[in-house]
């Protein structure tokens, strides 16, 4: 499937600010699954661009601008063709082995409740993560509102309703509590961003079966990750896969304004 | 009638005396042969006049500040170290020999940290569990598959050992982090020279001045190779709140580089610039005494004010080299530590020549079971503890402090490791009725750079003040003595 993706990021600021330095986790690898056929980064001011690569494997692009500055839009545009997923993820960089990955972080630590919740999933690994898969959905209403970047997977659990990023979190969380080594992981996808009244970047989670490999779950829909996904970015939690992490010198608030346009382009079959 | 059994309960104190340095094992009367002279001086030297040349150091030290701080102590924020006039002594030999073991094990903890946070050999072969390095927080992922220049990783090293006999010494643990203690070495050393240059016409010992020179020839010698025939050193410190702000600007005033805060530094394009009155100049090497978590907060905490944003890009493009580089704190990992003989195996293909101390891993169940039954025999650390904090010293520990760690071990064994309690070699030390013996352990402090590994011929010595106390950090009420090496016959040894 030929998917085009076109993703603004948008910062304001109250107060003019000195310097800015981000690190974007925007740009998607090939794997085998997936193709990047363009792909391109622009931002609206005198910015320096590095590209490079983190200690997950992730594509990485360091921003540098020099103020006075209120604001910046960073402008993603690119095609991807994506091939028939049968759930296992082939052909990433992994610099990490899987063990890495059985490691809890703060914003992924199973709580009681959490592991208890995980705990009801019976059979083997790839079993006990598809009855996972299903199992948020059905306890917690996806919720479209601005993910709350502070809330780790026990304060999104005590919750009514979780947004596609807490989703994801505690799917990992779960996971490895059923000794099961996962990871999170940020993308786009057709359909959820579709979906979704103030489209943003999506998350979803990767778990590892031995013998298998990396399989991709979409908790938020209860579905395997299929060729309407394009994986950007992974990490241990929502933090190390977030598509921005920055640093700005200077007073004042910040607005952050996110857009994300996924389309299927015709001509793309193969 | 030297404590032959490698640990238990031979060596364990109360069962045996403990070896003396300088008198050895037949009491004050019947030195060592090789350091009678030492001893006589002891005895020669009344102990008024050494408490005077005692004071003198420490007004002079405390003239210099060379104070730190103790962490959860309000009354007392800054002190200073206690110094003790009666220097530590190492024969030629016995020197040549722990070097030779401190020069493999940095090899060693040099390979390991560029394996495992490359291909991991070490673990894909089976020697080391999975878990202990990948689910150790002191392993950093945000690192991983990125090259230090020349493969040099814990640039500095202190490694902690403690003697039990003439020829037993034991390493107690590794400092591959940012290992603090070399002011010291350098400042008794010129307080002994100063205060006692009899003992230097008595002695040849090896001069430790020298260190400086070679720190900073290490850390030119690694920068990375686009910085230019005399790269631009800097020493970063988390600023003058930190215990050991005295020894950061003490380094950086020797080594002749800019001591910078976090502030100071900003990364641009991938570089790291410092800004100056003059402008903005390129830093291609950072001495760095912050911990990773405080050096970039866009890839480590992000709550961290201190760090330097893009700093990490700066490493990873190779624009920059970062003193000890980052992640090397899981080669310190007590867990870890007690599979060095394996580990030095494993890359050298030679038996560790510094044996470790036999170690409990809690993680265990066996081992665990073990230590619960023996915390009254035991030491009880936390597998990333420093400083002496999180400590359980079984035989002199109330019962009330056993019963709080044995609820900490069963509550998380993994996070801990016990070791038996060793007979720590003694040293004559000057106490309120004379000299008596005190309790040592010892850091010498090995560097690692294009061309090596070099050891620096002495080291911090800590003395535990308290008469049997085994605990020698100086937040622990712990001071520190000069360390002579001394020279062999051969005058080719003084090069």
């Amino acid at each position: 499937m030929r998917l085009s993706i076109d993703h603004l990021t948008r910062y304001r600021f109250s107060q003019p600010q000195a310097r800015i330095v981000q690190l974007l986790r925007l740009t998607p690898s090939d794997t085998d699954d997936q193709t990047i056929v363009s792909w391109r980064i622009d931002v609206d001011c005198d910015a320096r661009l590095r590209e490079g690569r983190d200690g997950f494997g992730n594509r990485t692009t360091m921003l540098y601008i020099d103020g006075p500055i209120t604001g910046i839009e960073i402008a993603v545009a690119g095609e991807v063709l994506t091939g028939e997923v049968d759930g296992v993820v082939k052909g990433t960089l992994e610099p990490l082995p899987p063990a890495l990955f059985a490691r809890s972080t703060d914003l992924t630590r199973a709580d009681a409740a959490i592991a208890a919740f995980a705990a009801a999933a019976r059979g083997a690994p790839r079993a006990q993560l598809e009855s996972l898969n299903t199992a948020f959905a059905k306890r917690f209403a996806l919720s479209h509102a601005r993910p709350d970047h502070g809330l780790t997977a026990a304060e999104a659990f005590a919750r009514e309703t979780a947004t596609p990023r807490d989703m994801a979190q505690m799917f990992v969380a779960a996971a490895r509590s059923l000794g099961l080594p996962a990871r999170y992981v940020s993308g786009h996808c057709l359909t959820c961003e579709r979906e979704a009244e103030r489209p943003t970047t999506h998350g979803w989670a990767e778990a590892h079966v031995e013998g298998e490999g990396w399989i991709g779950f979409d908790p938020s829909f209860a579905r395997p990750i299929d060729q309407t996904y394009v994986r950007v970015a992974c990490g241990l939690d929502a933090a190390q896969a977030a598509p921005v992490a920055g640093s700005r010198l200077g007073a004042g608030r910040e607005w952050l304004d996110v857009d994300v346009q996924v389309e299927r382009m015709n001509g793309g079959e193969q | 009638m030297e404590p032959r059994g490698l640990w238990g309960f031979d060596v364990t104190m109360g069962k045996r005396r403990a070896f003396d340095e300088i008198w050895g094992t037949g009491g004050r009367r019947r030195p060592r042969k090789e350091l009678a002279e030492l001893a006589r001086w002891i005895e020669a030297t009344p102990a008024s006049e050494l408490s005077r040349r005692q004071h003198a150091a420490e007004a002079a030290f405390r003239q210099l500040g060379i104070t730190f701080a103790v962490y959860g102590d309000a009354d007392a924020a800054e002190r200073i170290i206690p110094f003790d006039i009666v220097p530590r002594v190492f024969l030629a030999d016995e020197w040549a020999r722990l070097s030779e073991g401190l020069v493999q094990r940095v090899e060693a903890i040099n390979a390991f940290l560029d394996d495992v946070y490359g291909e991991a050999r070490i673990v894909r072969e089976g020697v080391l569990p999975p878990d202990l390095v990948f689910g150790n927080p002191q392993f950093r992922p945000e690192i991983a598959g990125m090259k230090p220049p020349h493969h040099v990783w814990a640039h500095i090293c202190g490694i902690d050992l403690v003697r039990t006999g003439p020829d037993q010494f034991w390493v107690l643990e590794d400092n591959a982090r940012t290992p603090s203690g070399v002011s010291y070495m350098l400042e008794n050393r010129e307080a002994m020279i100063r205060l006692c240059p009899e003992l230097f016409r008595s002695f040849r010992v090896a001069p430790v001045d020298g260190y400086t020179d070679m720190l900073l020839q290490t850390m030119k010698s690694v920068a990375p190779p686009g910085a230019g025939s005399s790269p631009n050193c800097v020493v970063l410190t988390p600023g003058h709140y930190n215990s050991a702000y005295y020894e950061h600007s003490f380094l950086a005033d020797n080594l002749g580089v800019e001591l910078v805060e976090a502030a100071d530094l900003v990364v641009d394009d991938d570089v790291v610039w410092m800004r100056t009155i003059a402008g903005r100049v390129k830093v291609d090497v950072i001495y760095r005494r912050v911990d990773d978590d405080f050096l970039d907060p866009l890839v480590f905490r992000p709550d961290s004010m201190l760090g330097v944003p893009g700093l990490i890009a700066a490493y990873a493009a190779g624009n920059v080299t970062i003193i000890n580089a980052p992640g090397t704190g899981i080669a310190d990992d007590k867990a870890i530590y007690s599979y060095m003989p394996e580990i030095v195996r494993f890359y050298s293909g030679e038996e560790a020549k510094l044996p470790i101390v036999r170690t409990w891993r809690c993680r265990e169940p066996d081992a665990l079971e073990y230590v619960l039954d023996h915390l009254d025999e035991l030491v009880v650390k936390l597998v990333d503890g420093s400083g002496g904090y999180g400590m359980l010293v079984g035989p002199t520990a109330s019962d009330e402090e056993i019963a709080n760690f044995r609820a900490a071990l069963v509550a998380e064994p993994h996070r801990y490791i016990a070791q038996p309690t060793l007979a720590l070699s003694t040293v004559p030390t000057l106490g309120d009725k004379g000299v008596v013996p005190r309790h040592v352990d010892f850091r010498p402090f090995v560097l690692t750079g294009a061309s090596g590994v070099q050891v620096v011929p002495g080291g911090l010595t800590r003395v535990a003040l308290r008469e049997g106390s085994l605990v020698v950090n100086s937040s622990q009420g712990g001071g520190t003595k000069d360390s002579f090496v001394l020279l062999g016959d051969e005058p080719e040894v003084r090069a």
